[in-house]
């Protein structure tokens, strides 16, 4: 489904992603594990057209996509979140999602239309917001809710695109241990509710990326150091130490 | 729906457009209450601030699009006045060279000519965002500044151009009554409501909630599929659009065209403006009209430095009320009703 034929990413001298080649099928949940600087968010930025790669390309449904910008993207169906929350700080969570849903029914042009009466568009915020539990927190402005829901809103907004495939850069980090269940629980059964094929996150709490994922993809320096099930990850050595920082399950 | 049940910062913030404020019903009893007076005033003031009131309603309508720029998109133009130039220099050619005399062909076909200026200083200026954005609207309104002092055979240069006035609505002319603070005064009034109208739709629609999209963070909002050029863009017309108009009107109204309608001291002065009455209100602008005549009738008339003045007054406001005198009438209202 989006796939990724060698692909580097330099900032001036400096290579953040070095070579990196990527399949993701439909229907896989794929979790980018590493240290910090290893170029995740580079690789996602890169994968979602917000940035060009220095080399290599990127497709996604038999497009090339390499740098096509991220607003061809979300049309052919291609959503993402970010590391840094990213909402609009003045808008209240309920135009939050009715901004996404407009943009999805490609309804934002219009000029002289009522928001207020567009019943779809109301309707399918409310929705999203309830999927999310932000359902009471309509009227609130995004800039104004605690950290975790901000980051909630965030998510949720890639959400109500109805994409197919979704890239999350760390959706619960600077979340409490016991609310990055809450999340992840959330994230599935949404992304069930809404039809998203694959998932691909970046994720720093090994719990949960070995507790949710299908695949799991380690990048150290910019290169893939491991591409596997949760089952061989466990197992690779190097990863174990370097980057899960725990000891390898020894098979028997 | 539910309602706010969060409040973590008070009410010094600045809070933009979209907040409500206080309740809907008394907005609009206050809003028609300024229209009647606005419409009651050539029967109560002399002459002279009839006279100097007429320009009020060319800035509000100029602001009203410069504010769907800055309030709602988050781009200040500090060229604006480019399109006020071109609407009444348009409205002057078109009355000297052409013959017209109806008022309405002349705004249709000056707006006409905002638009084609407007759109290849758009296509270029919406990729650039904060002071780039600022400057090139500037030089592109110094650009048209320049032309209208250089070619002096068809401008006229700086002694401008007399402009006539029109017949309205294809029946009113100036025989036997004044023009001016009669008919004229009401045909503005009429479409300053208009437009305000107009424009209260358009901030309220799904294009309006998306242009504050573009204003709050561009980056998301791509990633949500919104094409942000796209959309600044048509933000920039349609306050080109207001522009044209309002330059029609301003030339109508002063009797005569000249380059500083254009000069970047009039776009300064409709920045002044706008932060005087306060941007993130959508009525905002259209005080900081009102007072800003005012004020200058007055600080004009006292001290020759008025620009001082001024500049200590933007300082002011900029530091303590940062919503502008709009801002300041909410806040105290509220404290009323407390
Ligand atoms: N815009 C930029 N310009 C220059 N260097 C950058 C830029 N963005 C990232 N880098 C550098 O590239 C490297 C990879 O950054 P990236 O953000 O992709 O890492 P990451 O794996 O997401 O890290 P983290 O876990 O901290 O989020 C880092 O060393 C970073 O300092
Ligand atoms: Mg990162």
């Amino acid at each position: 489904m989006l796939h990724a034929v060698d692909v580097h990413k330099n900032y001036g001298d400096y290579v953040a992603v070095a070579g990196v080649t990527l399949f993701i099928d439909e229907g896989e949940f794929v979790s980018i594990v590493g240290p910090n600087g290893a170029g995740k968010t580079t690789l996602i930025n890169v994968l979602t057209g917000l940035l060009q790669p220095t080399a290599g390309h990127v497709h996604y449904k038999g497009h090339d996509i390499s740098g096509a910008g991220p607003v061809k993207l979300a049309q052919l169906g291609m959503a993402r979140s970010f590391q840094l929350v990213a909402v609009f700080a003045e808008l209240t969570v309920m135009e939050v999602l009715q901004a996404a849903s407009l943009t999805r029914l490609g309804r934002g042009m219009r000029l002289f239309h009522s928001l207020g009466s567009d019943r779809e568009v109301r309707e399918n915020a409310e929705h999203i917001a309830s999927l999310f539990g932000l359902q009471d927190q309509l009227g609130v402005k995004s800039g104004q809710l605690p950290q975790g829901n901000k980051k909630l809103l965030d998510v949720a907004s890639a959400f109500a695109l109805y994409p197919e495939i979704i890239l999350l850069d760390e959706p619960t980090s600077g979340v409490s241990t016991s609310d990055k269940h809450r999340i992840m629980e959330t994230l599935v059964v949404a992304s069930k509710e809404i039809g998203i094929k694959s998932i691909i996150q970046v994720e720093h709490d090994m719990d949960i990326v070995f507790g949710y994922s299908d695949r799991i993809v380690a990048l150290y320096e910019g290169r893939v150091l491991a591409d596997g099930s949760p089952q061989e990850i466990e197992c690779n050595e190097e990863v174990m130490r370097n980057i899960i920082g725990r000891e390898p399950v020894r098979n028997a | 729906m539910s309602t706010p049940t969060e409040r973590t910062t008070g009410s010094t913030e600045v809070k933009h457009p979209d907040g409500k404020g206080i309740g809907l019903w008394l907005k609009l009893a206050l809003v028609l209450l300024g229209i009647v007076l606005l419409a009651l005033l050539p029967q109560v003031l002399s002459r002279y601030y009839i006279i100097l009131m007429m320009p009020f309603f060319a800035y509000s309508i100029a602001l009203l699009g410069l504010n769907l720029l800055f309030g709602y998109t988050g781009l200040i133009s500090f060229g604006h006045a480019l399109f006020i130039g071109v609407g009444a220099y348009s409205a002057a050619f078109l009355m000297r060279d052409g013959g017209l005399e109806y008022m309405e062909p002349l705004i249709l076909l000056s707006v006409l000519g905002a638009v084609i200026v407007a759109v290849p200083v758009g296509l270029l200026a919406v990729r650039y965002i904060g002071i780039y954005f600022g400057l090139l609207t500037l030089a592109f309104g110094m650009l048209f500044y320049s032309f209208l002092l250089k070619f002096y055979s068809i401008t006229s240069g700086d002694q401008g151009i007399r402009v006539e006035k029109p017949i309205l609505l294809g029946f009113i002319d100036t025989t036997g009554i004044d023009y001016l603070t009669g008919p004229f005064y009401y045909y503005c009034l009429g479409l300053l409501v208009v437009m305000a109208l107009v424009m209260w739709r358009i901030v309220k629609s799904p294009f309006g909630l998306t242009l504050r999209c573009v204003r709050d963070n561009s980056v998301k909002a791509e990633s949500l599929g919104i094409g942000v050029y796209r959309y600044r863009f048509y933000a920039f017309l349609i306050s080109a659009i207001y522009g044209g108009v309002a330059g029609v009107i301003l030339a109508v109204s002063v009797g005569q065209v000249d380059p500083t309608m254009s000069y970047w001291t009039s776009s300064g002065n409709l920045v002044f403006m706008t932060l005087l009455g306060g941007f993130t209100s959508f009525l905002g602008p259209i005080v900081g009209a009102g007072a800003f005549i005012l004020l200058q009738d007055q600080v004009m008339s006292l001290w020759e430095y008025w620009r001082l003045v001024f500049g200590a007054i933007l300082a002011l406001i900029v530091i303590f009320a940062p919503s502008g005198l709009m801002g300041l009438l909410t806040m105290g209202w509220k404290k009323v009703v407390r």
